[in-house]
């Protein structure tokens, strides 16, 4: 059934629908309704990091060590952590920058350096060719492999050269990636290097690899063995395989390693040229990173869990090692005649792969072609590009030729090195190729001290150790160089073994590689940054990358750093041929109506916003070391020197500063304010409170006054009133009378009170005396009324500092409305003293008629009394129990009540020792 | 809770648990020849404290 022509048909028809959605996503862009505007899509396109060197390698390399896979993607996991801070930071700078790779993120940053641009080009197309090779590699094996079907056969073994290039299934690969790639991602040149279908099939490659590899894991598990507990209890009969699970030997060996591969993948996650591609420069919008930091480690964590079982499976089903541990993902399936499976583990394969080949390489093309061909040919006067009206086709077809030529140098890294290694060791020597951008680029973004000359220096250093000690191995080991050359160093030179340089032996060679490869980059980095100041440039450039967050606006303030003249015809012009006419009249019209200024503009001189905007656009589509050239080439601009630089930049952090005291005075404004407000309020408070107590008084003051009168009137006018009843009258007018004298006594004691002119004769005093003295005092009324009175005093009580006629004063008024409330005959008056927390007590308990609850909280306002005070006739003035209450807690006390109506009530109050 | 401001020092802090979680001497505490609900201890214990790191994080950058 599994025939070459079934096998290819359904490549094709994969490739197919790959194209047909990106046709489809990329129409919906152009309307205007983006499908890849989703925090999920982005997700997706994020694992694009999961490649061959997952679906084929990372089964490969369990057999060989157990968990030895799983760095490379709890590394990324780490990382993501970190990207709340990292990774928004590179986004915000691209976007302000118009930046269009990784290489143009660090020539930028390094004052728009074309050599630096060039150099990490270079770099990434060299380290970037082991990892392509991988994926060709698995791609031509996996086809090799099924087209056997059903024996089970390895294909040709390493160094075995006997097929020419037109009979290797791996060029036609590379051929057909190519043209798929260039279908792809350079039908148009977008200005922002944004390619909306390309990241839409990317998306869907991630869902087709994913569900691929779950169901050969679920095959293998479920279907070969009865779950998890049977698969891993008959691996652990097999000697070899139980040494597997407890894979760490010694600390040296084992953990440094894993520890290394860690770092490594933290690293590729950030700075491998597709992972920038497509978490940057594809980047819609700056949210979605906040679904995709916890969405792509679940994806690599699902893609994961099912490695082992497959390796064990395999080692266990393939137990004499005629099988390659690469394969087990496609050769189970295989041998246990699933044909279905087979074909879609090898679809699953071929969109790992070119998920990878197509945004490796169409990120590669755009470096190669802005930040290496470009600036060279702009240079170069003879072929007078200044005057071509329309480059665009230039462009595409750089981009275009570049695609080519890197398939076709990994097709040559594949034959010339590419089978002596397994696919996870292929993929490693790119990981720590991309890790040299580390330095630059994270000591780029937080350090202002970096300089081009740093940057250029650590990069070749690190890519120097880089080459010299894990490249060089590579080739020598597939007999392209004399092995002497490894196992004796050069010339016999043993301290320049490149597999233990300067004697530092005992370490994997990735271990190796990484130790010295940093030392030298981040040694030259720095070193060199530290040995000379940086240059106007490059200061203007370190401070809008480090202090992106500090700028605002949606060029961040790069337009403050140009001075010069330029005309708006010749800058049209220029846009117009890298962008095309009506692209570049377009960009103008939204320039002018973004800030609402009329097109065509009637001025002919271009201010430096105008400038800025169309180096910005400009930078879109050439990179930011060429765009400053092509500007550069139409205007006549005035070079700032650094001083001028650290003015303009000093200008704006005086400015922030200013806004920064703004916002404090305008705050304590409101503070004021808000102060001032609640002073009115309560002075508004108090005048209405005065008018009360004023309105109270004279009422409380007329209700005696009439009883009076009306007495007084009645004996004046019947003079022939009997004795008796001008006794009982003349008694009543003498209590009305008392009553008037207690009120006014009391009113003017209140107002001395809170006025705060009453006089305070403090004095330690001690409680006991002053209680009994006040009891004895009034015993004539509790006799009159035939009240009993209990008194329970301890033996000993501390003194309290009080004044002796204030506490007298309170007793008074708690005994008197204690007595006025009881009962004559079966009255009880209950005389409490404790001590207690630093504090005395006094509780007075009478056996009354009680408090109702509602009246409980008002009796101690003023002129407040218990009981219906319009029908009842008033007991009290009002004010006794508000003075007491006032007196008790001037001294720092507390005055409450508690009673149930119907069983008396008790007042306490208590005075600090 | 904290909004966008605690988020950066506390996904800094979830980056440095992973970093002890996997790495010596932690790890070692687990390379032992054991099984785990049939299996082995290892496995288990990289997935288990991988899917919690992955489970912080989601809290961290939904908060």
């Amino acid at each position: 059934m599994l025939h070459g022509p079934v096998i290819v048909l359904s490549a094709f028809a994969y490739l197919g629908l790959l194209f047909a959605i990106a046709f489809y996503a990329d129409k919906r862009a152009d309307a205007g309704r983006s499908i890849i505007a989703s925090p999920y899509v982005y997700s997706l396109s994020l694992a694009v990091y999961a490649t061959a060197w997952t679906f084929y390698g990372s089964v490969g390399r369990a057999a060989s060590d157990g968990v030895g896979f799983l760095p490379i993607y709890i590394g990324p996991t780490l990382m993501i952590a970190l990207w709340w801070l990292v990774m928004r930071k590179i986004l915000r700078i691209s976007k302000q920058n118009r930046i269009t790779s990784l290489a143009d993120f660090i020539a930028s940053r390094y004052g728009k350096s074309a050599a630096l641009a060039g150099l990490v080009t270079v770099i990434a197309v060299i380290g970037i060719l082991p990892y392509i090779s991988l994926q060709l590699k698995a791609i031509s094996t996996s086809y090799s492999i099924l087209v056997q079907y059903p024996e089970v056969v390895m294909p040709d073994q390493p160094g075995a050269h006997t097929v020419g290039v037109g009979g290797d299934t791996a060029f036609w690969v590379a051929l057909i990636l190519a043209a798929f790639t260039i279908a792809f991602g350079t039908r148009h040149l977008d200005a922002a290097e944004h390619h909306q279908g390309m990241v839409a099939a990317i998306a869907f490659e991630s869902l087709v690899k994913l569900l691929a590899f779950l169901a050969v894991g679920v095959f293998v598990t479920f279907g070969l063995f009865n779950g998890f507990g049977d698969l891993f209890g008959r691996a652990v009969q097999v000697p070899q395989l139980q040494a597997m699970m407890a894979p760490f030997g010694g600390v040296a060996g084992g953990y440094a390693s894993w520890a290394w591969l860690t770092f490594l993948s933290m690293m590729a996650i950030m700075f491998l040229p597709r992972q920038f591609q497509v978490t940057v420069i594809e980047n819609l919008d700056e949210k979605h990173l906040n679904k995709a930091i916890w969405l792509f480690p679940l994806y690599m964590l699902a893609i994961n869990v099912f490695v082992l079982p497959i390796a064990f499976g395999g080692l266990l089903r393939f137990p004499d090692g005629t099988v390659d541990a690469d394969t087990f993902v496609l050769t189970l399936p295989m041998a246990e005649k699933q044909e279905l499976l087979a074909l879609l583990v090898f679809i699953g394969g071929l969109s790992a792969a070119t998920g990878m080949v197509i945004v490796e390489t169409i990120a590669l093309s755009t470096m190669v072609c802005n930040d290496l061909v470009m600036p060279v040919l702009l240079r170069l006067r003879g072929l007078r590009l200044n005057q071509q009206p329309d480059l665009t086709g230039l462009l595409l077809g750089i981009r275009r030729g570049a695609i080519v030529a890197i398939l076709l140098l990994g097709y040559l890294y594949f034959r010339l090195a590419g089978e002596a290694y397994a696919l996870v060791s292929i993929g490693l020597i790119s990981f720590a190729a991309v890790a040299q951008f580390a330095p630059v680029v994270l000591g780029g973004i937080f350090w202002k001290g970096g300089t081009r000359r740093g940057a250029l220096c650590g990069l070749i250093a690190g890519f120097g150790v880089w080459f010299y000690t894990l490249m060089l191995p590579a080739i020598a080991r597939s007999g392209w160089l004399p092995i002497g050359v490894l196992e004796d160093g050069p010339m016999g030179i043993g301290l320049l073994k490149p597999l233990a340089l300067f004697g530092l032996g005992g370490l994997d060679q990735i271990t190796h590689a990484m130790i010295w490869s940093m030392i030298a980059n981040v040694g030259a980095y720095v070193g060199l940054s530290l040995a000379a100041a940086p240059s106007a440039a490059e200061h203007r450039q370190a401070s809008l990358f480090v202090d992106v967050f500090r700028q605002g606006g949606e060029t961040g303030g790069g337009a403050r750093f140009w001075r010069g003249t330029a005309s708006v015809p010749d800058l049209q012009n220029l846009l117009a041929r890298f962008l095309g006419a009506a692209a570049a009249e377009e960009a103008l019209r939204e320039y002018a109506a973004a800030r609402g200024r009329r097109w065509p503009e009637q001025a002919i001189e271009a201010d430096a916003e105008l400038v800025h905007y169309v180096e910005m656009q400009l930078a879109g589509a050439l990179g930011s070391a060429s765009a400053r050239v092509m500007v550069a080439s139409v205007s006549k601009e005035e070079a700032l020197t650094l001083e001028e630089v650290r003015e303009v930049l000093d200008e704006a952090s005086q400015v922030v500063a200013y806004s920064h005291r703004l916002e404090q005075k305008s705050s304590e404004l409101e503070a004021a304010t808000a102060e001032l407000r609640a002073a009115n309020e309560r002075l508004q408070e108090l005048d209405r409170m005065k008018d009360d107590f004023v309105s109270t008084v004279t009422h409380e003051l007329r209700t005696p006054l009439t009883s009076i009168r009306a007495f007084t009137q009645i004996l004046y006018e019947n003079p022939d009133v009997d004795l008796e009843q001008r006794v009982k009258f003349l008694g009543i007018i003498t209590r009305e009378t008392e009553r008037l004298t207690r009120l006014i006594n009391q009113v003017l004691d209140l107002a001395k009170i809170e006025s705060g002119r009453a006089e305070w004769h403090e004095t330690r005093l001690d409680l006991r005396e002053v209680v009994a003295d006040t009891v004895t005092g009034m015993s004539q009324v509790f006799e009159e009324r035939n009240i009993k009175v209990d008194m329970r005093i301890p033996e000993r009580m501390a003194a309290v500092r009080a004044d002796v006629d204030r506490i007298i004063q309170v007793m008074l008024n708690l005994l008197s409305n204690a007595a006025k409330f009881c009962e004559p005959g079966s009255g009880r008056i209950e005389i409490v003293m404790s001590e207690a927390s630093g504090a005395l007590r006094v509780d007075v308990r009478d056996n009354g008629p009680g408090i109702d609850p509602a009246d409980q909280r008002v009796i101690f306002d003023k002129f407040r009394q218990g009981g219906d005070t319009l029908t009842a006739k008033p007991r009290g003035t009002g004010l006794g129990l508000h003075i007491s209450r006032q007196i008790v807690e001037h001294f720092g006390g507390r005055m409450w009540v508690e009673s149930h109506p119907g069983h008396g009530a008790c007042f306490s109050f208590t005075l600090p020792t | 809770m904290g909004g966008t401001e605690g988020r950066g020092p506390r996904m800094v802090a979830l980056c440095m648990l992973g970093v002890v979680l996997f790495n010596f001497p932690i790890l070692a505490l687990f390379n032992a020849p054991a099984m785990l609900f049939g299996v082995p201890l290892l496995y288990v214990y990289m997935f288990a404290a991988w899917a919690a790191l992955i489970v912080l994080m989601a809290l961290v950058a939904e908060d």
